[in-house]
């Protein structure tokens, strides 16, 4: 039980329950989707880039615990980074998911119970990969349809 | 251990704790906790019987099978072929003749698919399946659509999760070529009215294959009485081994069938110039069979039979209306699925807590359920659902283990208020 105390948080819960930046974006000018056909979790991940840095960025989706809390962490994080550091945060959060050696995370440290859980770590990465989806798009303006 | 004693077990006769004795597995702790096996449906545990055919096959029997003239060929031979006359007797076939081996359902349905489906179909033809069909009896029949250009029709179902029989006759017209459903459906628990389904499609000529890879562990199977062309299962979910599984098919049809591969064991003669396949079963069975497979499988139906499948049905029916029961009473539990004919399954979703995190949760305290879209995504976009959690029954399960999954929930439910 220890484990299970360590992988649900109070800060996990707390962002399941209400989400942080759960809402569309209407300047976004980066988003992709991201679906987790395991679980059936789906997330959308809308980014505000200028100068390469995150000017806003917010999501939308359904999903466990664990993918709609980190996706709400994920944005609360990442809101002022430039790009390079949010890809080299997303490095050291998969690094701490893996069990690996990290760095300091901040927040994202919540998720260091989820290494005790390997299936349950794409639902920890499925914003981040979403997210890096996003960031590799060019500048298309996201259609409103 | 007699295989077919003809003399059924009086109802409710099955002694749970005797049959728990049976199976290894189920002594094991997890998390130091004792194990809960819900999970049947995915794939059952095996009796000692079962797993002491293997070591007994490799021990002392093991040979290639239908080629050596030696001692333990023939022995293996013998043993491979009665193995087939007990699936024969199992499923009450015509003949052993009509029982192919396969590797399980999905390879049976295909088997179908390639050998008979893409001989009769054409463009226009039409194929009918169920809205709560397994992706193992959808994909199959897209990819054979795909090809023929024939066109897929799909049955709806109702609320509960049972099909709407008057719809499917409406889909049922002179274009329908091949009908394809469940027998029970692994997502919701419903058993179709098969028999029906099959008289009425074989009044507009179409030929039916019934899955029964649900069916086969919770209901007594008469493919003559059914008057089923093609009934397919697998062994694994019968307490018998994986990768071995049957194809039941009328001999008139599967000898009217290509076959499916080429290789050793489904020819007569071979040269180069004319190759002249073997007789059914052996021409769908090339290249060397799992022979320590289908002798397992045997067995796994002696202990079956031996239990009784009547005995067991009732057993499991009063085990399923005791979870229903139990879990209704959950606040904030939807039950998917509450069709009026049910074998073995309860499909759930817990309000406020994701599948996924309940499977999570049950897991630490020992009890082992499946969560997610158990392969039949249409199923889950029918009740708007993206997952459920499932239990499902086999004859080892007992009260004591409903209880633990309730008071698992009740745990899961405290940690996400």
């Amino acid at each position: 039980m220890s484990d299970l105390r360590q992988l649900y948080q109070e800060v996990i819960l707390d962002h399941n329950k209400r989400p942080r930046n759960f809402s569309k974006l209407e300047a976004a000018n980066r988003s992709a989707e991201g679906y987790n056909p395991l679980c059936g979790d789906k997330v959308a991940v809308y980014l505000q880039i200028e100068n390469d840095r995150v000017k806003d960025i917010s999501f939308q989706g359904s999903g466990c615990a664990i993918s709609t809390a980190s996706a709400s962490l994920m944005t609360a994080s990442l809101k002022g980074k430039t790009i390079a550091e949010a890809e080299t945060l997303f490095d050291g959060f998969h690094r701490m998911l893996t069990g690996q050696s990290y760095p300091d995370l901040g927040k994202l440290a919540v998720f260091s119970g989820v290494s005790a859980f390997p299936v349950r770590v794409k639902c920890a990465t499925l914003a981040w990969h979403t997210l890096q989806a996003a960031l590799k798009k060019k500048r298309d303006p996201v259609s409103t349809e | 251990m007699s295989a077919d004693s003809g003399v059924l077990t009086p109802a409710l006769a099955l002694d749970s704790r005797q049959v728990r004795e049976d199976f290894p597995i189920l002594k094991q702790k997890v998390y130091g906790r004792p194990l809960v096996y819900l999970d049947s449906a995915a794939t059952s545990q095996k009796p000692r019987v079962v797993i002491e055919a293997f070591d007994r096959y490799y021990s002392s029997e093991n040979s290639n099978v239908h080629r050596g003239i030696h001692y333990l060929s023939e022995k293996a031979t013998t043993n491979y072929e009665a193995a087939r006359v007990k699936v024969k007797r199992f499923l009450n076939a015509a003949s052993e003749r009509e029982i192919i081996f396969v590797r399980g359902t999905t390879e049976g349905i295909n088997l179908v698919m390639q050998c008979y489906g893409r001989r009769r179909l054409q463009a226009g033809d039409e194929v009918l399946i169920s809205a709560m069909e397994h992706h193992s009896n959808i994909v199959p029949w897209q990819m054979l659509c795909e090809e023929t250009g024939a066109r897929l029709r799909v049955a709806p179902i109702n609320d509960r999760g049972e099909l709407l029989l008057e719809e499917f006759e409406k889909l049922l017209t002179e274009r329908t070529r091949l009908v394809s459903v469940a027998h029970v459906s692994n997502a919701l628990g419903t058993i179709n009215p098969v028999r029906r389904i099959i008289r009425l499609s074989h009044r507009r000529d179409a030929a039916v294959l019934i899955d029964g890879a649900q069916a086969a562990p919770h209901l007594k199977i008469d493919v003559q009485e059914l008057d089923s062309d093609f009934y397919v299962f697998s062994g694994h979910k019968l307490y018998g081994p994986t990768g071995i599984g049957v194809l039941y098919g009328k001999s008139r049809l599967l000898e009217a069938m290509p076959p499916y591969q080429g290789g050793g064991d489904m020819i007569s003669s071979v040269t180069f110039e004319k190759t002249i396949y073997n007789q059914i079963p052996y021409k769908f069975e090339a290249g060397t069979p799992h022979v320590a497979g289908a002798i397992g499988l045997g067995v796994a139906i002696d202990y079956l039979t031996s239990i009784g499948q009547e005995a067991i049905a009732a057993y499991e029916q009063d085990l399923l209306t005791y979870a229903t029961e139990a879990l209704s009473r959950i606040p904030g539990i939807r039950l998917i699925g509450t069709a009026r004919e049910k074998a073995g399954v309860v499909s759930f979703v817990l309000e406020g807590v994701h599948a996924h995190d309940l499977g999570t949760v049950l897991d630490q305290q020992g009890i082992a359920i499946r969560t997610g879209h158990h392969c039949a995504q249409p199923v889950m976009q029918r009740f708007g659902v993206p997952a459920t959690a499932r239990l499902s029954l086999a004859l080892y399960n007992t009260r004591e283990d409903i209880d633990a999954l309730v008071a698992g929930i009740h745990k899961a439910r405290q940690v996400f208020a």
